[in-house]
């Protein structure tokens, strides 16, 4: 049974539910196992890639929606330093989101190489 | 200078010549297929890291090659991949032996300048059936623009309803006004759920703020993630491909599905293509929106398209790039929304063969709402065009997506529609709406027709949804407290949806009992012909039901009622001697089944404009039914038999009449007024008069037929073989002709 990021399990997500008070938005979100479950049927389905974001997604579940805008912001060119990126790095890294890490490490590199850093 | 000769005068003025056409410019990018400054292809792999790309060396990669490079090919299969012969891969596309499956892996080891290279080697009709083969989802589908000026939450939740109502199973919306996208987000989204559960829903505007927007709940997908060819435009749009990667993620993190739009020329409009061809450049972006991760593209010129079709080709190439969407095994949205010619036959040829081949989303979107109020800019398509849509489903019983809805049925929802936004809105506090407001909403074609919108209204609104964080599910409850149960239920469905995340996969959409139809849950399976998608028969009956048909049982219903009782029979037709005397044979038909001539005018009225034209000539006119045939020229030649003078008019009851003389053969006549929608009163008296003027010897000029441009045959033909039908029922072999007597007034 699939369940919500919030641990509660889909079915138990209803009308009834909501009337009684008790649906956070947290019982609205994905939980991370299910897009790791997503990303192997992306794979078995011919696309590593979709795979590969849904890993990166997996990973974001725990962000704020406020810090993931941020993030997104700082990744747009000429936003950021080389020092900007790395630290968001290294927190990315620190809150398990490893391959988000690598991702934004990748940037910081092509946009020093690119001429793109602020 | 001269002035041009009439024939040219004439097709300077024709809609076409309003559309702008450039010639090729490879300097400015404004090549479709194959510029001489695209790259050679070619890939270099050492130590599993690519070294070069499409003839560009690893230190010289630009942002977009970088990340194709390290994340958007297969390595594996990519020195087979690049080593097939270019034609060979071609045909392999289109051979429906070899397997969608085994084209998608192939091209995942290609570069894109070897995928451009194979793909531009294709003609019209082998992208076609291309398409068919190689989109991912087995069932086509539609989206629609749902738009207005005024972001008028009433009007977007009534036309919402209405677009899904048709078929639509996605619905865009966007803003004139930045500041509005909550509200219109929230207004679509609930007027869709009142016509169909799982109508996926967003709102286009700037990505960040579309990105809020989505994590609360308010919309369902998001498309406008736009991806460029070029390194210089890419950033231009003020992005890069990481920070699109992560947008990429971020939706996903949330559950929302998401693809990338792009679109051939659209370098070239912004004036930085490097001089590389329209289709490589798109090529760029498919493979990047693969190697993002994104599950699909929106593409096929879009915003551009107005540029790839000016260029020589320049249409065929918008559809090879929805093609090698599909071959990079991604949901394709090929387009046909921004429109790319003032000319009908023009815009129609550009998406006939997406039409007929069949995609995920055969236009993205249609716009359903009217030209003026679409915030995109007029569609490919719009509201006019609908039933255009449908009657191309039924002509080619092809599934275009669409489905006919009944005026009544549309009437209802767009009345629950505007009710659930208006309790919605005043139970959260966002707006309060006058009945005229609701009352000009439920009945409008366009937004001129609801004046009583205050555009305040949703700007305050939507600062509200914003400043009090209200979520999906701060709507759903109000619409449940309000007495909207179906609908609050079929929102919450939505948002399980993002929780199972069935959703994320390739070229999703929901049925509408909320199954995922996807690349792993509805494949296609197309290997020639009785493979693939076949419209079910429900849904061909569906398709075929159209309003605007008709039986032979609904035009006797409708001759029906014009029944008069002013012709009455008197009596058997003999033969007369007086040379004065004319006989008008009517058909079986005439005063039994038959009432109106399709001009509009009765039998009755016909018949005494006749009389009155032969009595103008000293003549008498004697009515008579010919009973034993249909065949206009034996009603006419017979009359002219019984007739005194030797002369008879044919007339059916369709209309369509003639003036015979007894010694010609049954097709030779003397006039024939052929055309029976165009006849009026003047033309039977006309007929009358000269039948007269026949009857003393004398040859009278000939009536022109009438002249129209119009599609008669079209307009009427069907209607005909209804009537001869009828006719045909009435007629009796052997049953001899009968006088009729026409009353003064019998009605």
């Amino acid at each position: 049974m699939t369940v919500a990021r919030s641990g509660r399990p889909v079915a138990e997500v209803t009308l009834d539910a909501l009337r009684a008070g008790r649906l956070t938005p947290d019982d609205v979100r994905i939980h991370p196992d299910t897009l790791e479950h997503q990303a192997r049927v992306a794979e078995e389905h011919a696309n590593p890639q979709l795979a590969a974001n849904l890993r990166r997604a997996a990973e974001l579940t725990g962000l704020p929606d406020a810090r993931i805008v941020a993030i997104y912001e700082a990744l747009r060119p000429g936003r950021s330093t080389l020092a900007g990126l790395v630290a968001i790095a290294d927190e990315l890294e620190s809150v398990g989101a490893s391959a988000n890490a690598t991702l934004v490490r990748e940037a910081a590199d092509a946009y020093e190489s690119r001429g793109l850093l602020r | 200078m001269t002035r041009p000769i009439g024939r040219f005068r004439f097709m300077d003025e024709q809609r076409v010549n309003l559309d702008g056409f450039a010639v090729p410019d490879v300097d400015l990018g404004l090549v479709a297929f194959d510029s001489p400054n695209d790259p050679e292809p070619s890939l270099v792999i050492a130590d599993g890291i690519v070294v070069q790309m499409d003839s560009r060396e690893r230190a010289d990669f630009d942002l977009l090659d970088r990340f194709i490079a390290d994340h958007g090919l297969d390595l594996v299969g990519a020195e087979e991949a690049m080593a097939t012969d270019d034609l060979d891969f071609a045909r392999m596309i289109v051979d429906p032996g070899v397997p969608r499956s085994e084209v998608v892996r192939l091209a995942a080891g290609m570069t894109p300048a070897k995928l451009a290279r194979c793909l531009a080697r294709l003609r019209p009709a082998e992208l076609t059936i291309a398409l068919t083969k190689c989109r991912a989802r087995r069932t086509p589908s539609n989206q629609a623009h749902v738009t207005n000026r005024s972001d008028d939450p009433l009007l977007l939740a009534a036309d919402a309803a209405t677009a899904a109502a048709f078929g639509f199973r996605e619905i865009e919306t966007t803003v004139p006004v930045l500041g509005d996208a909550p509200s219109n987000a929230i207004a679509v989204s609930i007027g869709a759920a009142v016509a169909s559960p799982g109508i996926l829903v967003q709102c286009s505007v700037e990505e960040a703020l579309e990105l809020e927007m989505g994590m609360r709940g308010l919309v369902s997908y998001a498309e406008t993630v736009s991806l460029y060819g070029t390194e210089q435009i890419f950033i231009d749009g003020d992005d890069t491909p990481w920070s699109k990667a992560f947008l990429t993620s971020a939706y996903a993190s949330r559950g929302i599905k998401m693809r990338v739009t792009s679109g051939g020329g659209s370098e070239a409009l912004m004036g930085s293509a490097e001089g590389r061809s329209m289709f490589y450049l798109e090529a760029r972006c498919v493979a990047l929106a693969r190697a993002i991760g994104s599950q699909g593209v929106q593409n096929g010129g879009i915003d551009a398209a107005s540029v790839a079709g000016a260029v020589p080709s320049g249409v065929r190439a918008m559809m090879a790039e929805n093609l090698m969407v599909m071959l990079r095994n991604l949901e394709s949205c090929t387009g046909n929304d921004a429109l790319m010619s003032e000319s009908h036959v023009r815009r129609t040829s550009r998406t006939h063969p997406i039409f007929i081949g069949g995609t995920d989303f055969i236009t993205s979107g249609f716009g359903s709402i009217q030209r003026y109020d679409n915030m995109f800019g007029p569609s490919q398509w719009n509201a006019e065009d609908i039933d255009d849509w449908l009657v191309m489903q039924r002509d080619w019983g092809v599934d275009g997506g669409l489905r006919p809805a009944a005026e009544p049925e549309v009437a209802r929802l767009r009345e629950r529609a505007t009710a659930a936004v208006r309790d919605v809105y005043q139970v959260l506090g966002l707006a309060d709406f006058s009945d005229e407001w609701r009352d000009q909403a439920i009945d409008a074609a366009g937004s001129k027709d609801v004046p009583a919108a205050d555009l305040m209204t949703p700007l305050s609104a939507s600062r509200l949804i914003r400043d009090g964080q209200v979520t999906m599910l701060d709507v759903i409850a109000a619409l449940d407290e309000t007495g909207y149960e179906i609908e609050a239920e079929r929102l919450l469905a939505m948002l399980r949806a993002r929780v199972i995340g069935d959703y994320l996969q390739t070229s999703a959409i929901f049925t509408e009992d909320m199954q995922v139809l996807s690349l792993v849950t509805d494949p296609n399976d197309y290997a020639g012909p009785g493979t693939g998608y076949q419209p079910t028969p429900d849904r061909q009956v569906e398709m075929d039901g159209i309003r605007q048909q008709r039986s032979v049982d609904d035009l006797r219903s409708e001759q029906a009622s014009f029944a008069s009782s002013r012709l009455a029979s008197a009596g058997p037709a003999d033969v007369q001697h007086d040379p004065r005397d004319v006989v008008i044979g009517v058909s079986p038909a005439t005063g039994r089944a038959i009432w109106r001539t399709l001009c509009g005018l009765t039998v009755d009225e016909a018949l005494a404009e006749l009389l009155a034209g032969l009595e103008e000539e000293g003549c008498r006119g004697r009515i008579v039914r010919i009973n034993d045939t249909i065949d206009l020229g034996l009603i006419g030649l017979t009359a002219a038999r019984l007739a005194g003078s030797g002369i008879g008019i044919g007339l059916q009851a369709k209309g369509t009449a003639l003036i015979h003389r007894r010694d010609l053969t049954p097709l030779a006549n003397l006039e024939l007024y052929s055309v029976a929608p165009t006849l009026d009163r003047a033309a039977y008296r006309q007929l009358g008069v000269n039948a007269g003027r026949h009857a003393k010897g004398s040859t009278p000029e000939p009536l022109r037929n009438p002249y129209s441009d119009e599609a008669i045959e079209a307009r009427y033909h069907t209607t005909v073989v209804s009537l001869v039908a009828i006719e045909r029922q009435c007629c009796a072999p052997g049953l001899p002709p009968e006088t009729l007597a026409l009353e003064e007034d019998g009605r």
